[in-house]
């Protein structure tokens, strides 16, 4: 009898206790995971403030107790903030400066750089020294690179912009040698920039200046050395020009900036990406 | 008899200097009558460039949905909301702290003293302070030294600050317009000068005062740089005064600067912008007549 | 002294709110200041004015061109705003008929509460083309005056109105019962009358015109150079610091904050010089 009923108490453990590890494996993630509450605040570029806006939003959705306050100030606010803990989260649309090695960057989406041209200029396409030499001021007239005889108006970004500095540092100038005639700040002042001017010419976001011109903006990327300048060929890698947009973070991410960040990042999340004109890290 | 044209002591003779004054006059008003249609002109350009693209995406839902796709889509309720906050916290704030110190500056200081000089080039200065520096100020004072974070009070406090000057100054002009006869009569009637003030300056000095506010009003719902840094980008329903919310112009800004493919939305955003102005200004007008119960303007 | 408690009360609480006014200034001029001593503390303040050019990246901080930029557009828009301005409100008060009136100040308040975006967005996308064809590359000094001038123009025009409405009937009664003309009564008596209005608004609208920043950002073309004729580009100190604030750090940003201090320094000597102007001038 006593041998029976200890059999019985052995086994019934047993059941329980494989029962219960089968619950908690099954159910024990989405604990963690609805368990994830608190304020996430990003600060720091505004070329991904809407992209991050957005994946906040869809972040908040699937964890209705968090909420993600997106702030912008630019990318070198957001990698201050960053360090002194101002924010949880920095954006940077920039790759690390050698003097922040220390912070943690990651990496949720790239954007192409290309030039574009009033859709109005004969010229189809220009060579990298033909741009180079615009630039430095040393071909000033668009009749000497097959365009019509008009003096050319050179677009330049503000100092500081990492889409400057990527430019600057494919063609190989110093931003004192480049001669501009109007200096801009945000892509989309580049785009109506060049709108309004017929003999304009300006650097931008792949991604931006494709769906200005798709809509009807009078605008046309040039490619580059051949390669078309479409965010395809951004993301296949055949276009030269890209800059990664980043996270920053002051040391390695736990809890809820962590599973940002993998949100950010997950497949699920490229149609965001790709709507808000930016090239998703994988396929 | 008098020969019109004989020239008198001074050279002239009446007739011409009739002439030449009827022909001044009549020159004037040419002029001036150029001058307001060249203003209107150019207001209606203006206007009608906001109206012709913006007016596609108007409706209902545009008005009471929140923002989708970075502001591409859907509406702007939560923006609107967070908006009429913002003014509300700088109204609240300034309306004391301004009819307060336009009060002081023309009653109750001599027109030479230090002091007054003093506020009132302090208040020329802070009238110059770029939009900007204000914002950033705001972020390092409002935001952290006081410890707001990125909010809708910082947003309006900052705001609170830049409408100021404006406000004072067109205050302080009213009860300086306000003929002096009036407070020798209610001081001869035996009346405290806090009675004075309330029931008899304050409603004479209505067309200063109005103008102030209305020039502090616009002042406040047209900044975007300041607001940037203190009341913040987040488009979401604020739930607080604490809540970051972005107000009307940075919305604006965002979609015809920084999103792709924003520019339609950002049109319909300022048209929404101007009605709401114009509501807001026709209210403040409505509000100081009834309750005033004095006809503030001439006309 | 006044025999009333609530007088003396009231003194106090208003002489505790316009400390108030007073004590903000002070606070931005030192936050400005402290921000601004870093690069103060490495540099000095004369390389901002003889250095060659200004490439901050490069350790060069020249701000002498866009301290020309933002006072020349501040001068040339108060120059053509302040008539204009005085002229619409004159029109509003003396030369329209009621309905008429009520309307045009009705606009004027409207334009002044059009963000300083949208004037911008106009500017670069309706006003610059048209420039452009006059002489490239359109977005230049003209622009920016053009631009600021339609911004600042409501502040003035609605001090002059206010102004007017409050110069005394009597005034105007007896210029007409003396038989003067509508230009002699302006000339001679309004305008008189309502200087010490006309005058603050001219301080608010300068003030106003040297301190935008997202309008002029947008229509002058932001080239860091002394403008050699109406059409060229220039940048302000105000577009400066909105331009390079979102990239800067270190030095560079403390070297934009320079550029604010000196624009407090110019506004500062603005307003002593209004003030030794008015002196017995303005206020009777």
């Amino acid at each position: 009898m006593r041998n029976i009923n200890a059999n019985v108490f052995k086994t019934l453990r047993q059941v329980f206790a494989i029962s219960a590890a089968m619950f908690l494996l099954r159910h024990g993630n989405i604990a963690a995971e609805e368990e994830l509450t608190g304020k996430l605040v990003l600060t720091g570029s505004s070329t991904i403030a809407p992209l991050a806006s957005e994946l906040g939003k869809r972040f908040e959705k699937q964890h209705p107790k968090v909420r993600v306050d997106v702030q912008t100030g630019g990318s070198s606010r957001g990698v201050a903030d960053a360090r002194k803990g101002l924010a949880e989260i920095g954006m940077a649309s920039r790759a690390a400066n050698d003097d922040e090695k220390e912070l943690k960057f990651f990496t949720i989406a790239t954007d192409g750089v290309c030039v574009i041209l009033n859709k109005d200029n004969p010229v189809q396409a220009l060579t990298d020294e033909h741009v180079a030499k615009i630039y430095t001021g040393k071909i000033t007239n668009w009749k000497d690179v097959g365009g019509n005889d008009a003096p050319i108006t050179v677009v330049n970004k503000a100092e500081g912009r990492s889409t400057l500095e990527l430019f600057c540092h494919y063609y190989k100038l110093k931003n004192s040698d480049i001669k501009a005639h109007v200096v801009v700040g945000d892509n989309e002042q580049d785009i109506k920039t060049c709108a309004g001017n017929a003999n304009a010419i300006a650097y931008v976001s792949i991604g931006t200046a494709q769906s200005d011109a798709d809509e009807g903006v009078a605008i046309k990327l040039l490619p580059m050395n051949g390669v078309d300048a479409t965010v395809e060929n951004v993301r296949l890698g055949k276009f030269p020009l890209s800059r990664p947009l980043n996270y920053v973070l002051k040391s390695e991410p736990t809890g809820l900036p962590k599973a940002f960040i993998e949100f950010s990042q997950a497949k699920e999340q490229y149609d965001i990406v790709k709507e808000n004109f930016f090239v998703p890290l994988g396929k | 008899m008098n020969d019109l044209n004989a020239p008198d002591a001074t050279g002239h003779s009446l007739r011409a200097s009739g002439c030449s004054v009827r022909l001044a006059d009549r020159l004037a008003t040419v002029v001036i009558w150029s001058v307001a249609l060249a203003v209107t002109a150019v207001f209606v350009w203006i206007v009608a460039d906001i109206v012709v693209h913006g007016y596609k995406e108007i409706s209902w839902a545009f008005l009471t949905e929140e923002p989708r796709k970075a502001g591409r889509a859907g509406g702007i309720w939560p923006i609107l909301v967070s908006t009429v906050l913002i003014l509300a916290v700088c109204i609240v704030v300034a309306l004391p702290l301004g009819v307060g110190t336009a009060v002081l500056l023309a009653e109750f200081t001599p027109i030479d003293s230090l002091f007054g000089r003093l506020v009132r080039r302090a208040l020329d200065v802070l009238a110059g302070v770029p939009s900007i520096v204000f914002g950033l100020f705001g972020n390092a004072f409002f935001c952290h030294v006081l410890g707001m974070g990125f909010s809708i009070l910082a947003g309006g406090m900052t705001l609170a600050c830049m409408v100021l000057p404006i406000l004072i100054r067109a205050t302080e002009e009213g009860f300086r317009s306000v003929p002096n006869e009036y407070r020798l009569g209610a001081a001869a009637l035996g009346l405290s000068r806090t009675s004075t003030l309330f029931r008899l300056l304050i409603p004479a000095a209505v067309p200063g005062l109005v103008a102030g506010l209305m020039l502090g009003f616009g002042r406040a719902i047209a900044e975007t740089a300041a607001l940037i840094f203190t009341s913040g980008y987040v488009d979401r329903m604020p739930e607080s005064l604490m809540d970051s919310g972005r107000s009307l112009s940075i919305h604006i800004y965002d979609l015809s600067m920084n999103v792709t493919g924003g520019t339609r939305n950002a049109y319909a955003s300022a048209l929404v912008l101007v009605v709401l102005l114009l509501i807001i200004n026709s209210l403040a007008f409505w509000i100081a007549e009834r309750f005033l119960h004095r006809r503030i303007v001439v006309v | 002294m006044s025999r009333w408690a609530s007088d003396f009360i009231l003194v106090w609480i208003l002489r505790a709110l316009a400390a108030v006014s007073g004590v903000i200034v002070f606070l931005i001029a030192a936050f400005l200041a402290l921000e601004s001593f870093p690069v103060l503390r490495h540099v000095g303040i004369a390389v901002f004015f003889t250095d060659n050019g200004w490439h901050p990246i490069d350790k060069l901080y020249n701000l002498s061109p866009m301290l020309l930029g933002s006072l020349l557009s501040m001068a040339g828009s108060v120059l053509v705003a302040t008539p204009l301005g005085i002229l619409s409100a004159v029109f509003c008060q003396y030369y329209a008929p009621p309905f008429l009136a009520r309307q045009f100040r009705r606009l004027i308040e409207l334009l002044a509460g059009i963000p300083s975006v949208v004037y911008g967005l106009w500017g670069l996308v309706v006003l610059a083309p048209i420039i452009n064809r006059i002489h490239p590359p359109g977005q230049c000094l003209l622009t920016g005056i053009a631009i600021l001038t339609i911004m600042i123009l409501p502040t003035i025009a609605l001090m002059a109105d206010a102004s007017f409405a409050s110069v005394p009937k009597q005034f105007t009664h007896g210029a007409a019962a003396l038989g003067l003309t509508r230009l002699g009564t302006l000339r001679h008596i309004i305008l008189p009358a309502a200087r010490s209005g006309l005058f603050t608004g001219v301080i608010l609208e300068t003030g106003r015109a040297i301190g935008e920043t997202m309008a002029v950002l947008m229509v002058c073309g932001n080239v860091v150079q002394v403008p050699g004729s109406l059409f060229d580009s220039m940048r302000t100190l105000t577009a400066n610091i909105a331009l390079e604030m979102a990239y800067a750090h270190g030095d560079h940003r403390s070297a934009l904050f320079v550029s604010g201090l000196i624009l407090m320094v110019v506004i500062v000597l603005l307003a002593v010089a209004a003030e030794i102007l008015s002196k017995g001038q303005i206020y009777e």
